[in-house]
């Protein structure tokens, strides 16, 4: 089985998220950059099918050099070879075509990608790769079996999980569940150094349009100051929210 | 315990000096010691214990000579790497740096460096991946900052040596597969020995009741009348000057150590201090505890400036012994202020076991003294800088 394994590169959850040049470009200055939670999920999986089943395993990213990092820590985890397609990611649809030609040309079986990535949160590009390649799809996959071609898909719902039959060649958008967060691995040295002599490589886009521009980012408003009011006080809660908060 | 909320500061941006693998070794390290070490680290400490299971860890992550040439089971890293790795473990624990600091320059580095092909063969490998622990045995009852006294001696029997005496203070003894041991041969010329554990009269008591460095295994190495077979001597180099190598390479891993503690140890503290509210307002808005965290990260940024030109240095073979005391010096210093200022951020709570900074700093004595005192480094400078010696 050939898998790849779409990786986006995202701010670590703990970053301060800032704007510049008019509030139209993230400021990635200070910030640290991370494997897409999502995406890691499905590497491990990738991981676990390459150990126990056989498989071979490549990443793939649509970024700057900027990204290199993140794609070698993938590297460094056990994927066996990397693609990067040297581009910004400008959106959702742009990615997903240059990503559906990666996997055109490199003939896999399963695409796992991450059901959104954290940095924009936009959720479309393994759909995307999916139509544009007319392969078969799981989202929100909590759960991957595969048996010569026929998979097994868990899939969460509203409320609850679907169990799904399907078969290769399929792309799905995974999520925790694949494996737990218990199952991350941490890249160990031996993993590092194998990393060094792996291939990762680069690979000019196709021309194609974005679908849409950034005009302008906005961040959340400052949260308020917080009123404590004393249990006992309901006649003072209730004339708050009414005059002051006009809530009720 | 408080769950490990650490985030490390980079004031400087140093991370943009820091190549591509520099940063993922060092977030190898980061990531282990939150998962493995952080969440143990305390109930160790507290009941006095090594956590002898995040031994096969430490491997992991590089952190048993990962400068050693890949052929004889290291990582073939550059020195900043080490030192990142090492700052990383001190972040966790001054105690679990020094197990890996003995086992990397105390035990790998001697037998890399002034062992035969056959030493570096047989133990390398086994060292690297925590199957062999090492201690190493300079510091005697009655010669620790002047270890050219040492008593402790060996004999030529012909066919083996014949090994008398005692080191006191030796991290990692208890517990130790084999000992890197400095002692005088019949001239008064000191060398370096391998003595193994399981050789008749060879015993290693363990020294209880420590405040510090509880999470690290202290003993002493006893030799009478040990019987070493001569193909473990180091023969490639003899004289004081073969273990101050090995201190060399080890006080330089203990001056990045050190900012890792004093990482943690801000880090605790200005998390609190935007926290904890009195008079209304969170501490950290009153000017003291600013002064404090101020000059906290201005220390602490100084400080990775300072290793990371002598790793620079040290990657082309250039720091002078002068150089690194220098920095072992102060960079310890540092952290062992900010923790005592930082354990007073933290009022009441900075005693506890709740928080890692009480811990930190009851470490930090033992690492002000270690690897040649504060007063020591000082000496050393000042005869790099004068000329003059003014150890006696
Ligand atoms: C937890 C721990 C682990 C250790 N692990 C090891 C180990 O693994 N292997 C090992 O070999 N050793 C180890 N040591 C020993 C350590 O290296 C020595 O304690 C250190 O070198 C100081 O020696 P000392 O304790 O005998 O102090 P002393 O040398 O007696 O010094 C006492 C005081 O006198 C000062 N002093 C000494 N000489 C002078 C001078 N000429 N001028 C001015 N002041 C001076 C010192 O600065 C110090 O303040 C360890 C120590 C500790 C605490």
């Amino acid at each position: 089985m050939k898998i790849l394994v779409c990786i986006s590169n995202v701010p670590d959850t703990t970053s301060k998220i800032n704007f510049t040049e008019g509030d139209t470009k993230f400021d990635t200055n200070g910030v640290q950059f991370v494997i897409n939670p999502n995406d890691e999920f499905g590497l491990t999986r990738a991981m676990w099918f390459k150990e126990k089943q056989g498989a071979t395993v490549h990443v793939a990213n649509v970024g700057g050099t900027a990204t290199e990092p993140t794609i070698r820590k993938a590297l460094a985890i056990g994927a066996d070879e990397a693609i990067r397609v040297n581009a910004e990611p400008i959106d959702g649809f742009y990615v997903a075509q240059q990503l559906a030609e990666v996997v055109k040309n490199g003939g896999y079986d399963l695409v796992i990608a991450g059901r959104e990535s954290l940095d924009y949160n936009g959720g479309m590009v393994p759909g995307m790769i999916a139509t544009l390649l007319d392969m078969n799809f799981v989202n929100t996959c909590t759960g991957l079996e595969v048996d010569g071609d026929t998979v097994t898909a868990t899939r969460e719902i509203d409320g609850g999980k679907e169990k799904i039959s399907t078969s290769l060649p399929l792309v799905i958008g995974g999520q925790k569940g694949l494996v737990q967060e218990s199952d991350l691995r941490i890249p160990n040295m031996r993993g590092i150094m194998m990393a060094r002599k792996k291939a990762l490589t680069v690979i000019e886009p196709i021309a194609v349009t974005a679908a849409t521009t950034d005009v302008s980012f906005d961040k959340p408003a400052a949260k308020g100051a917080v009123k404590l009011i004393d249990a006992d006080n309901i006649d003072e809660l209730i004339n708050l929210l009414h005059n002051e908060a006009k809530a009720i | 315990m408080k769950p490990d909320l650490f985030e490390a500061p980079d004031y400087y941006n140093i991370d943009d000096l820091l190549s591509e693998e520099h940063k993922l070794v060092r977030d190898a390290a980061r990531q282990w010691v939150k998962r493995d070490v952080s969440p143990i680290i305390e109930e160790y400490a507290q009941k006095a214990e090594f956590p002898k299971q995040i031994i096969s860890g430490l491997a992991e992550i590089g952190a048993f000579g990962p400068y050693i040439p890949e052929e004889y089971g290291g990582a073939g890293l550059d020195q900043i790497s080490y030192g990142l790795i090492m700052q990383e473990i001190e972040r966790g624990d001054s105690g679990v740096r020094s197990t890996a600091s003995v086992q990397s320059s105390l035990v790998m580095y001697p037998i890399y460096t002034y062992g035969t092909e056959e030493q570096r063969k047989k133990y390398l490998p086994k060292l690297a991946s925590g199957e062999f622990m090492g201690s190493f045995g300079l510091t005697e009852p009655n010669h620790g900052s002047n270890p050219s006294g040492m008593e402790t001696k060996y004999k030529d029997m012909g066919d083996h040596y014949l090994l008398n005496g005692a080191k006191l203070w030796i991290s990692n003894s208890p517990f130790c597969d084999i000992a890197v041991v400095w002692a005088k041969n019949e001239d008064g010329r000191i060398h370096g020995l391998i003595v193994e554990r399981g050789m008749e009269g060879f015993s290693t008591p363990e020294t209880h009741n420590k405040w510090s460095l509880r999470a690290s295994a202290t003993g002493e190495l006893i030799f009478d009348n040990v019987k070493i077979p001569k193909e473990n001597l180091l023969p490639n180099k003899s004289g004081l000057g073969a273990p101050l190598g090995c201190l060399d390479s080890a006080r330089y891993g203990i001056a990045w150590g050190a900012i890792g503690a004093a990482m943690d140890c801000y880090d605790t503290a200005l998390r609190y201090a935007k926290e904890r509210i009195q008079f209304g307002k969170p501490i950290g808005a009153y000017q003291l505890q600013q002064k404090k965290l101020a000059e906290m990260i201005t220390e602490i940024t100084k400080a990775q400036l300072l290793v990371l030109r002598l790793g620079q240095l040290k990657n082309q073979g250039k720091a002078t012994t002068a150089q690194i005391s220098m920095a072992k010096r102060n960079n310890v210093d540092m952290a062992l202020t900010i923790a005592r200022e930082a354990r007073q951020v933290l009022g009441a709570m900075g005693i506890t076991g709740e928080y890692s900074i009480m811990r930190h700093m009851m470490n930090l004595e033992s690492v002000i003294t270690y690897e040649g005192t504060h007063d020591i480094h000082l000496l050393i400078t000042g005869m790099d800088i004068t000329g003059l010696n003014a150890f006696k």
